[in-house]
């Protein structure tokens, strides 16, 4: 796999004509190549988690090649690094976008960082995918939101808890920015609207970012957990305040059968770093998990590992990408052409499957049908599915539990809305695609 | 029961859904079959597989990763039966609840057993579920049982059953048994007792009753109280020894050698990578590594000290912004270096077992472990650091260099190597603290970040070049911002901290313990 790589590498230093075998020869003599733009973290704090997007994306440029391009035209991936920088982020999408003409991006994982290449996508009409679970309360013409919303992960692992765990009380804890803030904002109105959870048996905390001395918290948790009705911890808490949050709990013997904690941000990759032994029974929402077993994911996972190496993990945001990669080189096809305006008309409606044995459709808000798995944590890093919805789980931007979206709607397929923040009962299209 | 019939229900688990394997589970306990115990404690653990074409249920003696084949056992009998690859088996997968079912019923078949603590633990974890069996079997187990801590248990287990039972002469002795009892399930039982229900009418039909339980609540309110004011000072002694860990280190190359070394954290990363690396060297030895690594991280984050200060702060003696910088690029040069050299992800570094879990003072307050040994390894090293200080060769050269560097050359001190000793050994100490969070929290490149602004306002709260004065305002800080937390949260007492240490500073420039005499007038 190797030689397989510097051939590609060769390829691209190469341009055109120069290289190929037999099934690209074809190809390669058709013109220019299409730019798939790449804007992920290659170093900073973020690269931990954002390099492995960028591989996939490669991967699946290289297979895409492999088959014979696309419209009769080779790919080329173009790979900026944003370094986790948030300004950066918008500067390099401008660069993508101007200077090299880039006909799609696929990038982004935090909130901060989609919102500050936002208006750079609108301005110089680009498509960005954005392959991370995010808060929701978004729909812009110019990004496909191919993670999951709100609706497709928070809310089906709290049902999940209340109704086949039987869980009566809840903590809700979070590292203290926009994602875990409006995640909890949702979940704290669903909890009290839609299941009648008291005041008292609601505790919400935020903690800063890096938080390490979890004791306080952990006692408090422990305490709050002992009243005698079943308590479980909703975990938004980022990054590395997870490894000493999880430790202390296990070290103040608060176990996973006593007190589960459901994390949206704890998958194979995070888990990958660390001993998982004090995680173990520890639950995590996702739309995909690694162990989920599938024609598609054996597939995509042998793959993945023969690339990358044998100890490699795949995870939920790189499903994402790539449905959201397939999905887009099924619009190209249909449309014809890599003209952004002909992709975004051809892309509503359109279905490609996803890993798990399901087929992903895209909605006219720009996100996906997504099947939703709850998982507990194993001993090898793995997790178990343990539960699942019976039917794939439509994508919601505007979320129906927080009373100012529960009028809103995004629909980019019908052209008499064709609106990211319509207000079903004014009529009005607010001109700001976000909240 | 016989054999074949058990062995046909535990191979039920493998097609059923999570309540049904629970009920599998209740028709395994019922049927009386010898082989219950042993399949119910590996379903527990992982261990019960289905295999073969026939879907056989296995137990597996044990699923070590290193293993290549697992041994399989006959359910029924425990026989081994053979071995096979753990591809063609596949797993009973278990659930939190399903767990925590097991977690209560197994313990009842090691009530008899021949250790008092495995028999203390059986009763607690009864306890956690009571119901008519639960309760048969320790009314059975009173008379037969001498441990007095198990007796204890059992006590409380029953006089809670008591409750829900006994006439009112029986509850109101019940409630007074209870009423020197800690537990949460004794706390909630009894708050219930006390209440009133939807309609207006007491739980407890019994005045007197209702009384005692009033009065046993109250006591029991006041000893969680008391215990809860005991809690919160160790967490604070705790993250306070945690800061004056990783702040000692500081003291000697800021205060004594008056250099502002932004590269400390990232020799506190280099200590918690060595952990890291000694626990790779020595993998049979887990307990031990932790020991190992205390004396290598002090060595190599000491060499490495040394080296910094011979080849770059040496040159740069008396200019502090340029020591900062060039300390600052050392700190990136060393990160980048453990990114390529381990890779930018963090690394696993395993808790040695007597470092985990907590000790159980009674059911209102604990202790854990690694706090424990972290506040001792912080008490160990300062009283190290002041015996290096006050009693040996070195320790006189270091104080006789930082005073006054002339006079001390004069004196035949070659102050030069001193230098280097002492940025050496505050290098190594942080190695030392790295070791420490190792245990705390992730072992990445940006461990040594997040604490290095902990550690300088440790440094300048406590008073420059005095490791006393480190000590103490590390515990000071710590105790205050445990003591704010419930209140104001853990951001909001973050800031209230920092926003007090600064108006110290504007009252007492020099910090809790200021360097008095005429050295500290050139500083």
């Amino acid at each position: 796999m190797k030689f397989r790589n510097v051939y590609f590498i060769i390829c691209l230093s190469a341009l055109l004509g120069a290289c190929g075998g037999s099934e690209e020869a074809e190809s390669d003599a058709a013109g220019e190549p299409i730019k798939v733009g790449v804007l992920h973290s290659l170093s900073g704090s973020m690269a931990i988690s954002e390099t492995t997007l960028k591989d996939t994306v490669e991967m699946m440029v290289d297979e895409q090649n492999a088959r014979g391009g696309l419209l009769g035209r080779r790919l080329e991936a173009v790979v900026v690094d944003p370094a986790s920088d948030w300004p950066l982020f918008a500067e390099r999408a401008r660069e993508l976008l101007e200077s090299e003409q880039v006909d799609v991006v696929f990038g982004c994982w935090t909130s901060v960082s989609r919102k500050s290449v936002l208006p750079v996508f609108e301005e110089l009409n680009g498509l960005l995918f954005y392959p991370v679970q995010y808060e929701g309360e978004e729909s812009s013409r110019n990004v496909i939101y191919t993670g999951a919303a709100p609706n497709q992960q928070a809310i089906p692992a709290v049902d999940y808890l209340a109704n086949e765990v039987g869980i009566e009380r809840w903590v809700l804890e979070g590292t203290d920015y926009v994602y875990p803030r409006t995640t909890n904002r949702i979940l704290e109105a669903y909890l009290k609207e839609e299941l009648g959870v008291a005041d008292e048996d609601i505790s919400i905390n935020y903690t800063p970012f890096s938080h390490s001395d979890w004791q306080t918290r952990v006692s408090e948790i422990r305490d709050f957990g002992s009243e005698g009705k079943a308590t479980a911890v909703v975990s938004t808490i980022n990054g590395d305040a997870n490894v000493p949050f999880y430790l202390e709990l296990a070290n103040q013997e608060v176990s996973a059968e006593d007190i589960p904690v459901i994390a949206f941000s704890v998958g194979e990759e995070e888990l990958s770093g660390l001993d998982t032994e004090p995680l173990v029974g520890h639950l995590a929402a996702w739309n995909y998990f690694q162990s989920i077993e599938s024609p598609t994911n054996s597939e995509f996972i042998a793959n993945w590992k023969q690339r990358m190496g044998a100890d490699r993990t795949t995870n939920d945001p790189m499903e994402a990408h790539f449905i959201g990669f397939n999905m887009w080189v099924a619009a190209v096809e249909q449309a014809g052409t890599t003209d952004v305006d002909a992709v975004l008309e051809a892309l509503p409606g359109t279905e490609t499957p996803n890993l798990t044995g399901g087929i992903a459709r895209l909605l006219p808000n720009h996100h996906l049908t997504k099947p939703v798995f709850i998982g507990e944590v194993r001993a090898d890093g793995q997790f178990d599915v343990v539960w699942q919805t019976d039917n794939l789980v439509e994508g919601d931007a505007w979320t129906d539990f927080l009373p100012g979206s529960l009028d809103t709607e995004a629909n980019w397929a019908d052209p008499a809305i064709n609106c990211g923040n319509y207000n079903t009962r004014t009529g009005v299209c607010s001109a700001t695609n976000f909240e | 029961m016989d054999d074949d019939t058990f062995r046909g229900i535990v191979a039920e688990l493998g097609d059923a859904n999570f309540r049904e394997k629970e009920a599998i589970a209740e028709r395994l306990l019922e049927s009386g079959h010898p082989g219950v115990r042993d399949v119910l404690t590996a379903l527990m653990d992982g261990r019960v597989f289905i295999g073969g074409q026939s879907a056989v249920a296995f137990v597996v003696e044990s699923t070590a990763e290193e293993l290549a084949e697992f041994t399989l056992l006959d359910p029924a009998n425990q026989r081994v039966l053979g071995t096979s690859q753990p591809s063609e088996l596949s797993r009973v997968v278990t659930n939190n609840q399903l767990r925590r079912f097991l977690r209560t019923v197994v313990p009842r078949f090691s009530l008899a057993s021949p250790d008092a603590e495995v028999r203390l633990e059986a009763v607690q974890q009864i306890m956690r579920a009571l119901d008519a069996t639960a309760i048969e079997l320790l009314r059975a187990r009173v008379g037969l049982e001498d441990d007095e801590r198990v007796l204890y248990e059992i006590d409380t287990a029953l006089a809670l059953s008591m409750l829900d039972e006994g006439n009112s002469r029986q509850r109101l002795s019940a409630v007074n048994t209870l009423s020197d009892r800690l537990h949460p399930e004794v706390y909630n039982r009894l708050s219930v007792l006390v209440g009133q229900a939807e309609d207006g009418s007491f739980v407890e039909p019994d005045a007197d009753v209702r009384r005692a339980a009033d009065e046993a609540l109250g006591g029991i309110e006041l000893a969680r109280a008391f215990y809860y004011v005991l809690e919160t000072a160790f967490f604070g002694l705790s993250l306070g020894s945690v800061l004056a860990l990783v702040a000692i280190g500081l003291t000697i190359t800021f205060g004594v050698m008056g250099v502002i070394n932004m590269a400390h954290g990232e020799l506190m990363m280099l200590g918690a990578y060595t952990t890291y690396v000694v626990q790779l060297l020595m993998p049979g030895h887990l307990d031990l590594s932790v020991l190992v690594a205390i004396p290598a991280a002090f060595l190599v984050a000491g060499s490495a000290g040394v080296l910094i200060e011979r080849t770059i702060i040496r040159f740069l003696y008396g200019r502090p912004l340029e020591t900062l910088l060039a300390t600052f690029g050392v700190s990136l040069i060393l990160q980048q270096l453990v990114r390529t050299v381990f890779s930018p992800n963090n690394r696993p570094v395993v808790t040695p077992t007597w470092m985990s879990g907590s000790l159980q003072i009674n059911e209102a307050f604990s202790l854990t472990y690694n706090r424990m040994y972290i506040v001792l390894i912080s008490l160990v090293v300062f009283g190290v650091l002041l015996v290096v200080f006050k009693h040996t060769r070195i320790g006189l050269d270091i104080r006789a260099v930082s005073q006054n560097r002339l006079m001390a050359r004069a004196m035949g001190v070659r102050s030069e190597w001193v230098d280097a000793m002492t940025f050496g050994l505050g290098s190594g100490i942080a190695g030392v603290a790295g070791v420490a969070l190792s245990q705390l929290t992730n072992v990445g490149p940006n461990l040594g970040q997040s604490y290095i602004i902990d550690s300088f306002m440790v440094v300048v709260f406590g008073g420059v070049g005095n490791i006393w004065g480190t000590l103490i305002g590390g515990m000071s800080i710590g105790v205050v911002n445990k003591v704010l937390e419930p209140f104001a949260g853990a951001v909001l007492a973050k800031i209230l901290v920092l926003v007090a240490v600064i108006l110290f500073i504007q009252r007492r420039p020099r910090g809790l313990f200021p360097q008095t005499g005429r050295a500290a007038e050139d500083v």
